[in-house]
């Protein structure tokens, strides 16, 4: 399935899912529990966890998280593979005559 | 009043009583049978007077889908005091014990996850020193 590119957008608007994606990069493969220690203890955010559980299906919709079902544990993975889109829209592009 | 036994549902008493002995090292405390199962105890060797764990049977229809559950999240049933987290992380996984969350510093504490084979998650923590 390819997420709609508004979906990603829409995903990354928000800064709890940006956290959510910087903690996935940091350690990928993490549960619901561990995700919602993180944004609380590391980051203050006071979200419920059926909010972090919300976020985690946008980020999914989007194609950025992938939630895997390994035994009877539920981990969480990043996949950037939708933002490389963005960057190949709009291909880095610098004025010559920039500061 | 004053809290002494805590309860945790394991799947199996007597496989039960080997992890939380052999593997994690606590001490049986109290074994009394008390109808088809046991009141069935143990306690950490540091603290043999303390809080008293009990291994209490899964046997309840409820119970099941509760622990499932909590499982597929990661959430921990029990949490126990560790000196350093990172070395019994080791020493566990040396054991075969299999963790949903490796040792992560949350704060001021660090912690860790893992799975007790009686259906059960269990964090382990450790208040880590203020740094001077």
């Amino acid at each position: 399935m390819v997420a709609a590119m508004s979906d990603v957008y829409k995903a990354i608007a928000d800064p709890t899912r940006r956290t959510i994606l910087d903690e996935l990069i940091e350690r990928d493969r993490q549960t619901l529990f561990e995700l919602c220690g993180r944004l609380t203890m590391k980051h203050g955010l006071t979200s419920s966890r059926q909010a972090i559980s919300q976020h985690l299906d946008v980020l999914e919709a989007a194609g950025l998280v992938i939630a895997v079902k390994e035994g009877r544990y539920k981990f969480h993975s990043i996949d950037t593979t939708p933002l490389r889109a963005i960057a190949d829209r709009w291909p880095q592009q610098t004025r010559e005559d920039t500061p | 009043m004053r809290i002494n036994v805590t309860s945790i549902f394991v799947d199996d008493q007597a496989a039960a009583l080997t992890f939380y002995t052999d593997v994690l090292g606590f001490v049986k405390k109290t074994e009394v049978p008390a109808g088809e199962f046991l009141w069935l105890t143990v306690v950490s060797p540091e603290e043999p007077d303390g809080v008293e764990l009990l291994l209490e049977p899964s046997a309840h229809p409820a119970v099941p889908p509760y622990k499932k559950a909590l499982v597929a999240d990661g959430i921990p049933a029990a949490q126990f005091a560790v000196g350093d987290v990172q070395a019994e992380y080791a020493r566990l996984k040396g054991l075969g014990v299999t963790f949903t969350q490796e040792p992560t510093e949350m704060g001021p504490v660090t912690t860790a996850v893992f799975d007790d084979t009686c259906g059960n998650l269990i964090q382990i923590a450790a208040m880590r020193e203020a740094a001077s």
